[in-house]
């Protein structure tokens, strides 16, 4: 399970002439089969655009995105993603949404029974696996935000796929669902063995669930520097407070600010407060 | 929704921005808005001075009301009226549907189409009459077809809108499982869009009814626009009012018809408890 990802000069512009926003600059990088890859930057970094670009929802201008040596052109089923929100369909129950992709011609070649016992026992499994056992037939609406997630990853989880990308998944749910949500998703990536690759804006988040993070810089939008994330495999919510993460997390912190901008608005806060407090002497 | 208590210091939650009231009070204001205009009509009509050509009392149109069941035809106006909006709004809605759910869900027919369908909706439908006398004759198909005038061009851009709600996040979520564009209308697009639908065409049979008595214009010797522009000839200003009641009063069971097909038809859209 899990495929690897080739991502060559990747290129993306929006719109055309002299209007024409670039949104990313010719961008490289493998991500290993079974990688935990996160994607952290400023907004308007392009990290969003790339996801999407190796999903197939968004087109490349130049370059090449190839996922076990196979150049993408669309989505495809080898490739799940996990939006932030409003991707459930509310008139299906739980159940139904995680079974949805069995509806679809592409997840139905071979349907001998056993095959549709496989998906049922499927089903099954991710329902217990995300702790959903007692809302199996409930609507979406009457679920919280953490659960509506758990049911969108349970979904995207269904057809078994190589690739999990998730686009800032947990960014609308608060602090406490989000730690929890944490240690599920790294549960799901070592039963899965899925390559998982996650977009989110805070650095904490990008620390604890990656292997390798993918720091990116905005104006115009570019792959700026790759961290090995210097954490076992194992991890659990103390580690967030020990000197090797607080390190790491202070050094790509410091670099956000420099890349997008940030410092030089902070400095020029500094000398504004300074200049208000000569006045008032 | 719970009331806001304490925090606004124990003040009626009545005057609240948005806050939710108690359901006794919600109904006993709904019941005062809808007797207050008729006390105030009962008032005015029986002051003196106030002659019944201008001003029926709602005891004046009742009984006109009464005669029209009895010794008139005021069942068949009814029917064949109502025949006249639905059909002319059901036309429009088969077109329109299909229509509209190409427009919301390719740009291409909707640069083809919207402008277009934008421009014919401000034609004013009254205006189509001599024409549609022309081509359609003056036979049953003129009244569906004012009806349909009334009403097409301005459903068609609603569903469209309806089909472009849809969140994109479900369609893309779609894909990346591997549906196709036709899998995707019809097991995302669709069923993601229907309840907006339903009110779609809820609100534009309320449209519809309010273009009855302009189809009715076209050479009709019956239905309930008719009656009240027959009325208007032989100033029978109580027949009028009767005949106005009647449509607002059908207007309104059809309203809530539609309403509870809603709540019955989409019980996943309540929410959390």
């Amino acid at each position: 399970m899990g495929a690897n990802i080739e991502i060559r000069d990747a290129f993306k512009t929006f719109g055309h002439g002299p209007r024409a926003i670039q949104a990313l600059e010719k961008a490289s990088l493998d991500i290993r089969p079974n990688e935990f890859v996160t994607f952290v930057g400023a907004s308007g970094c392009g990290k969003s655009t790339l996801l999407r670009m190796i999903g197939g929802l968004e087109s490349l201008s130049s370059g090449s995105i190839a996922v076990n040596g196979q150049p993408i052109t669309g989505p495809g089923v080898d490739r799940a993603m996990v939006f932030q929100h409003y991707s459930l369909y509310p008139w299906l129950t739980v159940l139904d949404n995680i079974r949805f992709c069995r509806q679809l011609k592409a997840h139905t070649r071979d349907r001998t029974s056993a095959d549709v016992e496989k998906a049922s026992g499927r089903a099954d499994a991710l329902i217990r696996l995300m702790g959903l056992s007692h809302v199996a037939h409930a609507y979406p609406n009457q679920l919280s935000g953490g659960m509506q997630q758990r049911v969108a990853i349970a979904r995207a989880l269904m057809s078994r796929p190589p690739i999990l990308l998730m686009d800032e998944p947990f960014g609308a749910l608060d602090a406490q669902t989000r730690e929890v949500m944490h240690d599920l998703i790294r549960h799901v990536h070592r039963i899965e063995g899925s390559t998982i690759v996650f977009v989110t804006h805070d650095v904490e988040e990008a620390i604890y669930l990656g292997q390798r993070i993918v720091l990116m810089a905005p104006r115009p939008g570019r792959i700026d520097t790759l961290y090995d994330v210097p954490l076992p495999a194992e991890r659990h919510q103390d580690m967030k407070l020990a000197p090797e993460f607080l390190a790491l997390k202070r050094g790509i912190l410091e670099r956000i600010r420099e890349t997008s901008g940030m410092k030089t608005d902070l400095e020029q806060l500094a000398r504004l407060s300074a200049a208000a407090a000569d006045l008032e002497t | 929704m719970s009331a806001r208590k304490g925090a606004e210091g124990g003040r009626s939650p009545l005057w609240q921005i948005r806050t939710a009231i108690d359901p006794r009070q919600y109904w006993l204001l709904a019941l005062g808005g809808l007797l207050a205009p008729l006390l105030a009509w009962g008032l005015a009509s029986s002051l003196d001075g106030v002659d019944k050509v201008f001003l029926p009392g709602p005891a004046d149109v009742l009984s006109r009301m009464w005669s029209w069941a009895v010794e008139d035809e005021l069942a068949g106006d009814v029917a064949i009226s109502t025949w006249r909006v639905v059909a002319g709004w059901a036309l429009s809605a088969v077109i329109a549907l299909p229509l509209g759910l190409f427009i919301g869900s390719y740009r291409a027919v909707q640069a083809l189409l919207e402008p277009l369908t934008d421009f014919i909706r401000y034609m004013p439908a009254v205006a189509f009459i001599p024409l549609v006398m022309l081509w359609v004759g003056i036979e049953e198909g003129s009244k569906v077809a004012i009806i349909f005038i009334g009403t097409f061009f301005q459903m068609v851009l609603m569903v469209a809108e309806d089909v472009r709600r849809v969140p994109l996040a479900q369609i893309e979520a779609a894909q990346t499982m591997g549906a196709s564009r036709g899998e995707i209308i019809e097991k995302v697009i669709v069923p993601s869009a229907k309840p907006a639908l339903l009110d779609t065409l809820r609100v534009t049979m309320g449209w519809a009814w309010t273009y009855l008595v302009v189809a009715e214009l076209v050479a009709a010797n019956s239905g309930l626009g008719y009656a009240v522009l027959k009325a208007q000839r032989f100033l029978q200003t109580d027949k009028i009012f009767a005949g106005i009641l009647m449509i607002g009063l059908i207007g309104l069971i059809i309203d809530q018809g539609f309403r509870l097909l809603h709540r019955k038809a989409f019980p996943y859209l309540a929410g959390r408890h």
